[in-house]
């Protein structure tokens, strides 16, 4: 709740004026029926012209000020709803650029999304549904009854009655009603999933000729959605016919009672017909007030899941009095040890690794050997969980964050691009790049190869993900937006694995010449990718299982042989690979 | 595709979309009645008795006060027992108000629900009959959009607006005749109001209809946005690219609220303008009709008036109400027309007629069974005389001088031929773009080739049945795509009918069986989003185990590329191996393995085979192929 209130920034005249616009909507709805009855009874009944014109001219200047009151309240709520739903979509969108790695991995990427999109929408709606209708229902509600209990407090109690009946059908129906649709929201989930399933897979379903047996399947996820609403809405048809036979027996008991006390003197015909006319107001003041609560209860949840992203601590955050300074490239992991939740077993243990300025290192092990954990503690994505890791001499943990990631390049395994030109993504690396520096960067990635073959060049646009390069192609364009960074530190976790084997190594030799001073750790499935770095560093199981030359490591070390024998062995790679 | 999804929805739509919109209302009412026209009439009918209850009700009250309250008080009568009767009478009508009322809401739930179903069937049944190409060629988002969000527009609008748009229909009918009756005079000024107030509305709705569809295709750029930065989170932070993407977030977040805004604006001020309007009118009838009366023009007398203006206000009620649905209608329009353009697409075409049979041979003659013997053969009617000849499914498979393009305006292959013997492993190689996916997705007609001609066993694949060429088939795509279901289902997609022990025998096959008895609930392990809660490699031993069970006697293999370990690589490798064993195979290769024991390696360029041979004589040759197995270029 807190996090809405605050969101409201900036649009508090607005919100505020809504409801006030809306009470005078109200007020001069009420103010109509007499005007009416006016007009009826003293001036059509008696044929008086001048009253008839004195009270259409009261009439027109009343519609007039509720034409206002109500247009106001509909373009300030619509602004001040849009409002809020701009405001925290953009104090998510902030905070999660605060985000680390650590708070990334706590949300799914596909729950982010949904809580930025859907849930807003949720907020924004029942936002403006409260401001209009919040306080219009009940203040209707309120003055309808005053003024009947004002009329006669012994026909008033009719309402009540009515009324106390009506909030306990209601109280007993909304919680079943919302349990009934949340089951017909899953069952929903359950056919979108189907459809997406053979959306995607469509070629499989065609190759297997499994299209009936994929059209029984839906059928019977179609026939579940078909009798979970059915019942739900066929107990929503029970509503209105429950509030129109309590709204016609409150008119009944007016009636007869009415009746009784008029023949008996202590009322008059005029207050019984104005009784009559508050009794529709009454009760579609409570069914609006329902359909609010309901829309607000159902938006709780989404109230909730918006409050978390906006309540997560940023899991890394820039230390006070930062260096500015990094000195040069050399590495030091000091015993490190780390674990992605707190109290759990280590996925890094003892780690001991120096690593000089300008040096090339590979590593090399197998899936979940935790080499990409390593590499990630260097430009802290992670922070260790015990031990330091040290860059230039100063503890990572000590530098200023943007600092230490400019200077700390790394090429992540997931290789993403983004929508727009091939110039745009590789100025990511460096925005104020000039176009040679740009193709410098491409050429040391060997990536100017295809780019110049590209119709438009550089000028290509990329399109979402990435998808209209090969597997490869991206690999290299992701290697030259980190080069263009000009980083101390380059790191490139399994980057080349779509990567032919010839061009593979061209990169490696580019790197060799001309950034020689950079230091280089290359995560990598095939031997041929690492056999040439300075040192190999082979991880098993979170630990470091040797360090050494090619050389060394074949004689010395058994996982490393394996992995060798294996790969020449005849199951390597042959071409460039492609992943779509 | 390239460019945003929603590029070319502008804030105005053309006349022509609006026109193509209303159509497709037209037809989804169309298709609503031929489907439920008893239960349509039946809403009409109650409608038609709950509105004359509820006029019945509404008139009680001047009948209270005129024939029973007034006498009663100038008699000073104490006898209530005529009052008594009458508010019996009356209850009577308002239990028939009530009971129609239901009774109607009851049937349209039912209208309702069963059309969404019948929909949402047919949208999947035409769905699974669409070519590959529609798949390729559509977004996935739009198709999935069709089942959730289209046809929530049409639950909105058929719940809502259509039993509204019948009741205001029949109301306003009536009340048009009473006043009419009353006074033609007045009845006239009242309809020029109405037809102001119609018209302002319709300006309204239409401006917020315009900001409506600018609000659409902004939550969807939006969106795009979110999404595009959310997966890409972790490479945001690598390169310091915050600030930045906070920018562009904020321009398209801003743009939304100002549509959004404006949209809902517009929608919210059609409520007040409609009833001031209302008022408005009501209030020139009491002046008009007032001056009338007293002047004694046109026969108007006061209580004539005075029931004249109660049915003014019960005139432009409805109007308003019905015009509050406008929004939901326009939107409903929409995505009715979406939905029909997906029912329209046009399936695919299957004009085969040599079907796949079950066959025994004896004495070199094969013969037609019914129950399964493992083998298979071709029963091709002849057309001209339809004699019947069966010939033996072998897996025989030859290209002639095929060429193709995806559009007409980019050939991919040019002059294809090959021929694969029974049990020959064929294996493609060459970069990305030279077309050996291509060849795959002509030999099963995912896409038809246009010139030159495929042979299965030495009869054009365009004369097999759809359906028994690609049972003929195995395929194991690069992309896995598991089922959400068990590990047992997953495998037995390949044969529906395979009992346990097969299943486990094709999972064996694979080298699938291993690693699922360590799962937690083996076999019967409920696999999810694709089989999310597997590993890449544990995915394709499923994708192998389940073209084994099929046990087809040709295979198209498309190996997979990610990145999996050493071990594991070597299992896959094994399992595709014994999987390979004795059938005609097509390959898309990766592996130095699988290429060195292919029968016939093609390398592929631009659509070219340029070299064929198997890896020894294309090593002797020293060209593409040598190049791209040493990694070394020749320098020719």
């Amino acid at each position: 709740m807190r996090n809405i209130v605050k969101n409201i920034k900036g649009f508090w005249a607005v919100s505020i004026a809504t409801p006030i616009a809306m009470l005078a909507e109200v007020a001069m709805e009420m103010i109509l029926p007499s005007l009416m009855a006016g007009i009826i009874d003293d001036g059509v009944n008696k044929g008086n012209m001048h009253v008839i014109l004195v009270f259409g001219g009261y009439m027109l200047l009343v519609a007039l000020i509720g034409l206002v009151a109500g247009i106001a309240g509909g373009v300030f709520g619509a602004k001040a709803s849009a409002g809020l739903a701009k405001n925290l979509r953009g104090s998510m969108f902030r905070r999660i650029q605060e985000y680390s790695f650590e708070n990334i991995d706590r949300f799914e990427t596909s729950s982010l999304i949904t809580r930025l999109t859907t849930d807003v929408t949720n907020v924004q709606n029942s936002y403006m549904m409260l401001l209009r209708m919040g306080m219009r229902a009940p203040a209707s509600l309120v003055v309808a009854l005053v003024m009947s209990f004002a009329v006669s407090p012994k026909m008033a109690m009719i309402y009540v009655y009515a009324l106390i009946f009506l909030t306990i059908v209601l109280i007993i129906m909304l919680p079943v009603v919302s349990r009934m649709f949340s089951r017909v929201f899953k069952k929903y989930d359950a056919m979108n999933e189907s459809v997406q399933e053979n959306v995607n897979a469509i070629r499989v379903v065609k190759a297997y000729v499994r299209e009936d047996h994929e059209i029984k399947k839906f059928r019977g996820k179609s026939q579940d959605i078909y009798k979970n609403f059915l019942k739900v809405e066929k107990l929503m048809t029970l509503i209105m016919p429950v509030m129109m036979a309590t709204v016609y027996f409150s008119i009944l008991m007016l009636s007869w009672r009415g009746a009784k006390l008029i023949v008996g003197g202590s009322l008059q015909t005029g207050q019984l017909v104005q009784l009559l006319t508050y009794c529709m107001s009454i009760l579609m003041s409570l069914m609006m007030f329902a359909m609010v609560a309901v829309m607000i209860l159902m938006s709780m949840a989404s109230v909730q899941r918006i409050s978390e992203v906006l309540d997560e601590k940023p899991a890394v955050s820039n230390p006070e009095d930062p260096v500015m300074e990094i000195k040069d490239g050399s590495i030091d992991f000091d015993h490190v040890n780390f674990s992605y939740l707190k109290n759990d077993n280590y996925v890094l243990s003892d780690i001991d690794l120096h690593i000089k300025s300008g040096e090339t290192i590979g590593v090399i092990g197998g899936t979940g050997s935790s080499k990409s954990t390593l590499v990630s503690l260097i430009s802290r994505l992670y922070d260790v969980s015990g031990g330091d890791v040290k860059v230039g001499g100063v503890d990572v943990r000590r530098y200023d964050l943007k600092k230490l990631r400019d200077e700390v390049s790394v090429v992540l395994q997931q290789n993403l691009l983004f929508t727009g030109t091939i110039y745009e993504n590789l100025r990511w690396g460096d925005p104020d790049a000039s176009d040679e520096e740009v193709k410098r960067a491409a050429k040391l990635a060997c990536a100017d190869e295809f780019i110049e073959k590209f119709p438009d060049g550089y000028d290509t646009r990329i399109t979402q993900g990435g998808t209209n390069v090969s597997g490869g192609q991206r690999q290299r364009l992701c290697i030259a937006r980190a080069l263009l960074k000009k980083p101390k530190i380059l790191i490139l976790d399994d980057s080349t694995s779509a990567v032919d084997t010839a061009t593979d190594s061209r990169i490696r030799r580019a790197f060799r010449e001309e950034i020689p001073g950079t230091t280089k750790i290359i995560i990598a499935q095939r031997i041929s990718s690492v056999s040439d770095a300075d040192r190999i560093v082979v991880m098993n199981e979170g630990r470091i299982d040797g360090v050494g030359t090619h050389q060394e490591l074949l004689e010395g070390n058994a996982i490393y042989r394996d992995v060798y024998e294996s790969q020449s062995a005849g199951s390597g790679d042959f071409d460039e690979k492609e992943e779509d | 595709m390239p460019g945003p999804r929603n590029a070319g929805r502008g804030v105005k739509r053309s006349a022509e979309e609006k026109k193509r919109a209303k159509e497709a209302l037209g037809r989804l009412y169309k298709d609503i009645f031929s489907r439920y026209p008893i239960h349509l009439i039946l809403v009409v009918v109650f409608i038609v008795l709950s509105v004359l209850a509820n006029v019945r009700g509404t008139l009680f009250t001047q009948t209270l006060i005129d024939s029973y309250i007034v006498p009663m008080v100038k008699d000073k009568s104490h006898d209530f027992a005529p009052l008594l009767q009458a508010i019996r009478g009356v209850a009577a009508f308002y239990i028939i108000g009530i009971i129609c009322t239901y009774m109607y809401n009851l049937l349209m739930v039912y209208v309702n629900q069963g059309m969404l179903r019948t929909l949402r069937d047919q949208m999947f049944s035409h769905m699974e009959s669409l070519p590959i190409r529609y798949f390729d060629t559509h977004a996935h988002g739009d198709i999935m959009s069709c089942y959730s969000n289209d046809i929530d527009t049409l639950r909105q609008m058929i719940s809502q607006a259509v039993p509204q748009i019948i009741n205001a229909t029949i109301t306003i009918t009536a009340v048009l005749i009473s006043m009419i009756y009353l006074s033609p005079l007045l009845t006239v000024l009242t309809l020029a109001m109405t037809a102001l107030m119609i018209f302002v509305t319709g300006k309204a709705a239409s401006i917020s209809g315009r900001f409506y569809t600018k609000q659409q295709s902004d939550i969807g750029e939006l969106n795009g946005n979110i999404e595009e930065i959310m997966n890409g989170e972790k490479v945001v932070k690598v390169f310091n690219h915050e600030k930045q993407a906070i920018e562009d977030f904020d321009r398209l977040n801003e743009s939304l609220y100002t549509s959004s805004s404006k949209a809902n604006s517009y929608a919210n001020i059609l409520g007040p303008i409609n009833n001031q309007l209302g008022n408005v009118s009501y209030v020139l009838i009491a002046v008009a009709g007032g001056a009338m009366a007293v002047s004694g023009f046109g026969s108007l007398t006061l209580g004539k008036l005075a029931s004249f203006l109660t049915f003014n206000k019960s005139f432009n009620m409805p109007i308003s109400q019905v015009s509050q649905q406008l929004n939901f209608i326009v939107m409903a329009a929409a995505g009715a027309q979406r939905i029909y353009a997906l029912l329209d697409e046009e399936p695919e075409q299957d004009n085969g007629y040599v079907t796949l049979v079950n066959a025994r041979e004896e004495n070199g003659r094969l013969t037609e069974t019914k129950e399964r013997t493992g083998e298979w053969a071709w029963k091709h009617e002849h057309q001209a005389d339809h004699s019947i000849d069966y010939k033996k499914l072998e897996g025989d498979v030859v290209m002639e001088d095929v060429n193709f393009g995806y559009t007409p305006e980019k050939q991919v292959l040019y002059d294809i031929k090959l021929y694969a013997r029974p049990g020959q492993k064929v294996a493609f190689v060459g970069a990305t773009g030279a077309g050996k996916t291509t060849i795959t997705n002509l030999i099963n007609r995912f896409y038809d080739v246009e010139v030159g001609k495929i042979r299965f066993d030495g009869i054009n694949i365009n004369k097999i049945k759809k359906p028994d060429l690609r049972r003929s088939l195995g395929i194991v795509l690069q992309d896995t795509h598991l089922f959400t279901g068990t590990v047992a289902e997953n495998i037995r997609y390949g044969k529906l009918d395979a009992s346990d022990e097969e299943v486990i025998a094709a999972a064996k096959l694979a080298n699938a069986d291993g690693f699922i008895r360590h799962l937690k609930n083996g076999y019967d392990t409920v696999l999810k989003g694709d089989g999310a809660n597997l590993s890449a490699g544990q995915r394709q031993l499923l994708a192998i185990a389940r073209a084994a069970i099929a046990d087809p006697p040709a295979l198209i293999l498309d190996e997979a590329t990610s990145s999996i370990d050493t071990r594991t690589e070597r299992i896959v490798q094994e399992g595709m191996d014994r999987l390979m064993a004795g059938r005609t195979t097509f390959v898309i290769a990766h592996r130095l393995s699988t290429i060195r024991n292919s029968d016939v390696i093609m390398v592929l360029d631009q659509g070219h085979i340029i070299e064929r041979g198997n890896h020894d004589e294309l090593m002797a040759k020293k060209g593409k192929y040598y190049q791209l197995y040493t990694g070394r270029i020749v320098n020719a």
